[in-house]
């Protein structure tokens, strides 16, 4: 299971990281950056939450 | 109860798009029709204040509908009533079965003053709105700008980067009292004045007036503005005038519970139309932004079509706004009982946080430029966390250096 970010899409707002604020962080160019590239274990249904908050769409899970 | 076999999404913003979208993420495979007032397809509102204004080569990003979501979509179709006894939409003869609707007309921009045949009096909320706006400035238009909110304020900003004369007038004695407080506020003030653009507060339009094209705006204490374009950014009212009637609970807005049902079975509602107990602050909100758009579309159409998991809707208010080349971002609410600038200083050019107190709790985080700092703050307040933490958090993030 990997999280993709479609930067395209992104626009850096963060609701990701104001979920998972440990795994998702946008920094002061409004860039996100992954800070694991699949949801650590136990985790699963926090980062399922964050993709799906996405306002962008801009984030998937993918196996 | 039977199951839901058509979605019916009234409004083609945001809100409605995604809607779309999560109830086929959460597995609807049955019908969605999509019904929107505007004759465009789907597009977003914030760059028409922001990018749309400034960059060479203006667009509007599509809300695009992949073909995938199987959404029929009935543009320039305003909604016209709600059946709720009979399930269904009414666009003026016709009427649109549904299962589950999801209302999410969204709001209309507040023009307080009727342009009488004027030209060159915008408000700025829809796609036309912005073209005209930007059309005005290009052709170098003195401008005035009467409301000093987040939009009136990107506009302002839009006129400076072209050099253009600009007056904001506020009726308040401080701009944005209600969106950041009386302190920040004023600091949003000064980077107005800093910027060059003129901040009239505590006065009021007495009257817009021209031969055919605006020519000038009297203010109440007599002074005259010359202008060019007047950008009325007077804030919004929820469209809801088309379930006046319906049965449904309108107080200033859809009034809803929790899971943004709105009393009738399969009636939801999501975005600026919507009025809600928010959990997170245990109060009734109506948010007019983007992001809780996105939020509450998603949670009510996930109940709409699965109404027996329902789910409340919780979400931290959040907003951002582009001034001068320099990005405001607003979490969580403006408390009054303590704000306290824990990073920077107002007419600074580094980063600014200010937090916001209630009681013993984190209630709100402003930043100027803090990108890589708002969320985390968002975060504390979704998490309910007392004042101690978020200070305790200010202080180790000082401490690591923010990533960035």
């Amino acid at each position: 299971m990997r999280i993709i970010v479609d930067r395209g899409r992104c626009t850096g707002q963060g609701m990701c990281e104001s979920l998972v604020p440990d795994l998702f962080e946008v920094d002061d160019d409004g860039v996100l950056e992954l800070k694991a590239d699949a949801p650590p274990e136990g985790r699963l249904a926090e980062v399922e939450e964050a993709v799906a908050c996405c306002p962008n769409v801009a984030l998937r899970l993918e196996r | 109860m039977t199951r839901v076999r058509r979605l019916v999404v009234v409004g083609a913003g945001l809100a409605g798009v995604r809607a779309a979208e999560s109830a086929r993420q959460a597995g609807f495979d049955g019908t969605i029709t999509m019904i929107g007032a505007e004759t465009h397809l789907p597009y977003d509102r914030p760059p028409l204040s922001k990018a749309f204004l400034d960059d060479a080569e203006p667009s509007v990003p599509e809300l695009v509908i992949g073909d995938e979501l199987g959404v029929e979509l009935l543009l320039g179709t305003p909604a016209t009533g709600l059946d709720t006894a009979a399930r269904a939409v009414l666009t003026g003869e016709r009427r649109v079965p549904y299962d589950a609707v999801v209302l999410a007309t969204g709001a209309s921009a507040r023009n307080v003053f009727e342009p009488d045949g004027l030209t060159g009096v915008h408000t700025l909320r829809t796609r036309d709105d912005a073209v005209a706006v930007r059309r005005a400035l290009d052709a170098g238009a003195r401008t005035v700008v009467v409301g000093a909110g987040f939009i009136g304020s990107e506009v302002a900003s839009g006129a400076r980067r072209r050099g253009l004369g600009v007056v904001v007038v506020e009726a308040q004695p401080v701009p944005l009292v209600r969106a950041v407080g009386e302190r920040m506020g004023a600091m949003c003030a000064d980077l107005h004045r800093h910027h060059g653009t003129g901040l009239r507060c505590g006065v009021s339009v007495a009257a817009i007036e021209g031969a055919g094209h605006v020519e000038r705006v009297v203010l109440s204490d007599g002074s005259v503005l010359p202008a060019d374009l007047v950008v009325v950014g007077a804030g919004a009212t929820p469209a809801t005038e088309w379930l006046d009637g319906s049965g449904l609970e309108l107080d200033d807005g859809v009034v809803c519970d929790e899971t943004l049902c709105a009393g009738p079975p399969g009636v939801y509602a999501a975005g600026d139309l919507a009025r809600w107990p928010n959990p997170v602050f245990g109060r009734s909100m109506r948010l007019e932004h983007w992001t809780a758009a996105a939020e509450q579309a998603r949670v009510a159409a996930r109940n709409a079509v699965d109404p027996a998991a329902a789910k409340p809707c919780s979400t931290v208010p959040y907003f951002w706004s582009d001034w001068y080349g320099r990005r405001i971002q607003f979490a969580g609410i403006p408390a009054s009982d303590e704000v306290r600038i824990v990073e920077g200083e107002p007419g600074g050019n580094a980063p600014l946080v200010a937090l916001y107190r209630e009681g013993d709790r984190l209630a709100g985080a402003l930043t100027v430029d803090g990108r890589a700092r708002v969320m985390k703050y968002r975060a504390l307040i979704q998490r309910g966390a007392s004042w101690e933490q978020a200070l305790a958090h200010h202080t180790e993030t000082n401490r690591q250096g923010v990533p960035g």
